[in-house]
This record gives C-alpha cells, sequence and structure tokens, in this order.
C-alpha cells in the first residue's frame, strides 16, 4: 500500500503551522507523536456528550462511558495480541506501569542477593524504578552493555544470566539511538534461565509489530502518547499468572471488592491495579488513535519511516564533522548525532529559529551518554508523517547553524 | 564607573536595533560568545556551576573596592553570548546597583524566550545568581 503523505498530513492539525516565520517541521516523534484530528475529536465528544464516573453509575452516561472505556482495553488486547482483555492494565503511562511491577512484582518476588538485569541503553524511568526497589529488598542491578553501535552485547548477557536473575528489563527499542532490540532471543534466554522479562515498549508500540504471546513476554509497557494518542494513559500487559499473583499496588475505589474495617478484598484483575477514577476520557480517545494505526497498517507506516531514515542518515553523512551516534543495523527512525566543536543546545536553538523541532540533551539515558562519553545529543526522530521535502529543509538549516557556529 | 546599568542597556538595544532579522541577530550573540575571554580553569569549579543547564554554565564573582565583577563561562556559545551581555550590564556595579537591576534589555532584543524555564539553559538561574552574589557580598 503506497501512502498518501499529503492527505495524511493533513489529519494532523498541529502539523499546518508557521514556527517563527517558517512551516513548522516536527522531528521530535520520540519524545510524543502528534494527534490526528479523530483522536481529538473524540476527547471533545467525550466531554460534550458521555462524561461520567465508569463501572458503577446505572444511567445511560455511565454505561456509555464504560462502554467506551472497556472498548478501548479491548481494543489495547487485539492491537498486541494479548489473550484477554483483563491483562490489560490501563496506567498513567510507560513510567507508571514499570513502577507498578517493580513495587507489585519486585516487592513479592525481589530477595537479598537477586539480580535484575537491565541494559545500558535504558531510559531512566526503567532504571529508577528498579534501583529504588532493588535498594528496598537489598537486590543487585546488573547491566547488559553495548558496543560502539549502540548493539546490546548478547554474550555478555548470556553470561550475566544466572539462577539468581529474577528479571530482566528493557527497552524493546532505544528512544536515544533507536536500536531494535532483538527481544524474542533475550526472552528466550532469559526464560531458560528462569527469569522474567519486562519489555518497555514506549518507543517500539507505534512502529513494530507487538505479539505478546509469540513472542512470551511477561510484562510489556508502552504510553498511549507516542502512538498517536492522548498524554496521560499507558499499558501494562502481564501473564496472567503473574498479575493474579502480585499484591496489589495503590489502594482506594475501583481496586476493592469488599470494603470493611476489619479487612478488604481485592477486586479481579484488571481492576485490582486500577484505583481510583481513571484519565476516561483520555482512554477513550486512546481507541480512535489505535483505529488510525490500524487504518493504514502499521507494517505501511514503518516502511514510510525507514525510507525517512534512510534518505536522513545518507543526507547528514555529506555534513563534514558530523558523527551519527549509533549506528545498529537494525533501528528505527531516529538519528542521534554531533558535530565536533558544536555544543548539541546551539543547535537545537537555531534550527528552532527555522521552525524545525528536534531534541537536544542527554534524552533521559545518562548512563547511554557516559558510555559514548557525549553530554548529549541532537536527536531527529521521524514519524510516517514526515516528508523527504522536510528532511531537504533540514540538512539546509543544518549546515547554515553549523556555519553560523563554526 | 564609567556608564549605568540602564545606559548598557541602552547601548545594548540600539546595537541589536540594528540587525533586520534573526540570523544576523544570532550571529552577533555568537560572536559575543566567541569573543568572551575563557573563564580560568581554576574558576570551573563544582561550586560554580549554575545548576539546570542543558550546558555546563559557571560563574565565578568577586569583589574589587565597592564594585562586584562577574566571570562566567559555558559550553554552547548562543549561551556564552547571552552571558556575555549580562556581565557588560551588570558586572563592575555595585551590589545595590545589581540587586536593584531590572533587565528590560533582554526582552526589548528579543531574547526573553532565552530566559524561559523550558530552555533549562540556566539563563534565569544565571540572573539570579549574580543578584545572589550581590546579596552575599552586601551583607558582608
Amino acid at each position: 500500500m503506497t501512502l498518501d503523505i499529503h492527505k495524511i498530513r493533513a489529519d494532523f492539525p498541529v502539523l499546518d503551522q508557521q514556527v517563527n516565520g517558517s512551516s513548522l517541521i516536527y522531528f521530535d516523534n520520540a519524545a510524543t507523536t502528534q494527534k490526528p484530528k479523530s483522536v481529538i475529536d473524540a476527547l471533545s465528544h467525550y466531554y460534550a456528550s458521555d462524561n461520567a464516573n465508569i463501572h458503577r453509575g446505572l444511567h445511560a452516561l455511565a454505561e456509555r462511558a464504560t462502554n467506551a472505556y472497556e472498548l478501548t482495553r479491548t481494543k489495547i488486547k487485539e492491537f498486541i495480541n494479548a489473550p484477554s482483555s483483563d491483562q490489560i492494565i490501563l496506567t498513567a503511562g510507560t513510567t507508571g506501569s514499570i513502577n507498578l511491577v517493580a513495587q507489585t512484582f519486585g516487592r513479592a518476588n525481589f530477595s537479598k542477593g537477586d539480580k535484575i538485569l537491565i541494559s545500558n541503553l535504558e531510559h531512566h524511568s526503567n532504571i529508577v524504578p528498579w534501583q529504588m526497589i532493588a535498594e528496598e529488598k537489598g537486590a543487585i542491578i546488573e547491566v547488559i552493555p553495548v558496543d560502539e553501535r549502540g548493539v546490546l552485547d548478547l554474550a555478555a548477557f548470556r553470561n550475566l544470566l544466572d539462577a539468581s536473575v529474577k528479571l530482566v528489563a528493557v527497552n524493546h527499542v532505544s528512544n536515544a539511538i533507536g536500536t531494535i532490540n532483538p527481544i524474542a532471543e533475550m526472552i528466550q534466554l532469559a526464560h531458560a534461565h528462569g527469569a522474567k522479562v519486562m519489555i518497555d515498549g514506549a518507543q517500539s508500540i507505534a512502529h513494530l509489530d507487538i505479539d505478546v504471546q509469540a513472542l512470551d513476554i511477561d510484562f510489556f509497557a508502552f504510553s498511549a502518547h507516542k502512538l498517536f494518542g492522548p498524554t496521560g494513559v499507558g499499558v501494562l500487559y502481564g501473564k496472567r499468572e503473574l498479575l493474579e499473583s502480585m499484591p496489589p499496588y495503590q489502594g482506594g475505589g475501583e481496586m476493592i471488592k469488599e470494603v470493611s474495617f476489619e479487612g478488604t478484598t481485592y477486586n479481579e484483575l484488571p481492576y485490582k491495579f486500577e484505583a481510583g477514577t481513571p484519565n476516561i476520557a483520555d482512554v477513550i480517545a486512546l481507541s480512535a488513535a489505535i483505529d488510525y494505526v490500524n487504518a493504514l497498517s502499521k507494517e505501511a507506516l514503518f516502511t514510510q519511516e525507514l525510507a525517512l531514515l534512510a534518505y536522513a542518515t545518507e543526507q547528514l553523512s555529506t555534513i563534514p564533522g558530523l558523527r551519527i551516534i549509533g549506528t545498529a543495523p537494525d533501528k528505527i527512525a531516529v538519528i542521534s548525532f554531533v558535530i565536533d566543536g558544536i555544543h548539541p543546545q546551539d543547535l537545537g536553538v537555531l534550527l528552532d529559529k527555522f521552525g524545525i523541532a528536534i531534541r537536544t540533551g542527554h534524552h533521559c539515558v545518562q548512563p547511554l551518554m557516559k558510555r559514548f562519553g557525549l553530554p548529549g545529543t541532537c536527536r531527529a526522530s521521524f514519524a510516517f508523517y514526515n516528508t523527504f521535502e522536510e528532511i531537504d529543509l533540514f540538512v539546509k538549516a543544518l549546515r547554515r547553524s553549523i556555519n553560523m557556529l563554526q | 564607573m564609567a556608564q549605568s546599568i540602564q545606559e548598557t542597556q541602552e547601548e545594548l538595544i540600539e546595537e541589536f536595533g540594528l540587525f533586520d532579522d534573526w540570523a544576523d541577530k544570532y550571529e552577533y550573540l555568537i560572536d559575543l560568545g566567541k569573543k568572551l575571554p575563557n573563564l580560568s580553569e581554576v574558576f570551573k569549579t563544582e561550586e560554580n556551576v549554575i545548576k539546570g543547564c542543558q550546558s555546563r554554565v559557571w560563574l565565578h564573582a568577586e569583589k574589587q573596592g565597592d564594585q562586584i565583577v562577574f566571570e562566567a563561562d559555558s559550553e554552547a556559545v548562543i549561551v556564552k553570548g547571552m552571558i556575555s551581555m549580562l556581565i557588560r550590564v551588570l558586572s563592575h556595579h555595585t551590589a545595590e546597583e545589581i540587586m536593584q537591576a531590572d533587565l528590560y534589555f533582554i526582552d526589548q532584543i528579543g531574547m526573553s524566550q532565552h530566559l524561559a524555564q523550558t530552555r533549562s539553559n540556566g539563563l534565569l538561574s544565571m540572573v539570579k545568581q549574580m543578584k545572589n552574589y550581590a546579596l552575599a557580598f552586601s551583607a558582608k
């Protein structure tokens, strides 16, 4: 299927604007993606027509809101091929999902001397929650190293695996440099040693096909806002036996079956982990984002993004002194780069004057930046609605900025 | 004393008034950044780092007579250009003058975005820190 990019761009109202006198070029999709009109309309429709608290009310609005909310859960289940909707826990984001697993699975299963394996590619949100529970439980965190290209060292991973490893927590795709990790192989290896695996799917969900059953993933987390959906919604998928054996996370309404002052019994999955009134409107609007991606086909979108990546990589490579950080053979459409003698922040400031949005800094992966001996990089990250013309304008603006700075 | 804080600000506003487009303005700012002498390595200490910056920024202050003299540096040249202007405006003034200074020139030359929180380039913290030094020196 060939995508009609012109038509697609018209679905994203935010793209049609001038920034500092130039047409906006949005290359910060790894930070957050833009929203199609259908998502924005779903949010507005919910508040204008259906707003009610869910699951408890008997009235018409409560029923409509509850149905729409639960429909999203079903769509997520299908989107990642989970066996059942009640294994889809709705959270505030990937960070919320990881903290939930750390504070429940971790609290119940980690003991002194147990090991948690993470990788050198992890975002701070897949490091700090494990450090917190490890400190509490006396568990040990070990790190899978990366090579010069930003590829995980699988031989080192094999050596780190032993019976003391309780959990392997790695990202599917690196946010800073775009590496796609071989999670199928890593999950098999981890399972062979009795370790469970949590996959941070924040950067893969919008680009790669996710089948949690085929991959045999124990826990999978992602955020709606990186999937063209609203902010403030995340997903945690877990295997049933794991979710059932985990203690509840936060206490409150919704997550209980019966409460008395003598004791409380907890609700079934998924409600056991969803205390309080959830982010109803944004969850409902996530449905529209999933429909949008499904209608165009994730595979077609990714094909377009890879073409953008190849073109941008080729064009950027013609700039003297530019070095691409992260040259893994399998990447999503993310290019991190540095330029000799120029601080990334200066480039970010000047590119903004040209109406171009990229990200500069450490990208919340300070250990990875340290690995490459850099304080930070410039990162351009593409989505299917970006164009080859935008890349040309970006490269031109980049050359002009470098001239100004040198 | 050569000129007042207000006079220096007016001077800068006049200089920037000569530029028609942003690129010329930024080229001038970059030039100011390049011309600002590097801070001596002895002053590039952890204590002198301004927190909350995407690039590292160092600020050193000392009292010479009744005046406060600032020296500063940054890894990023645009930030350094901004620093250069702040030093030109505030350095070699008394603590009281620095504490009372209203830095309206930044807005007037169209650079107020550099003081915004989201920039996280620490210039706002830098202005605060310069005033803090003035307060600390005046208390001595």
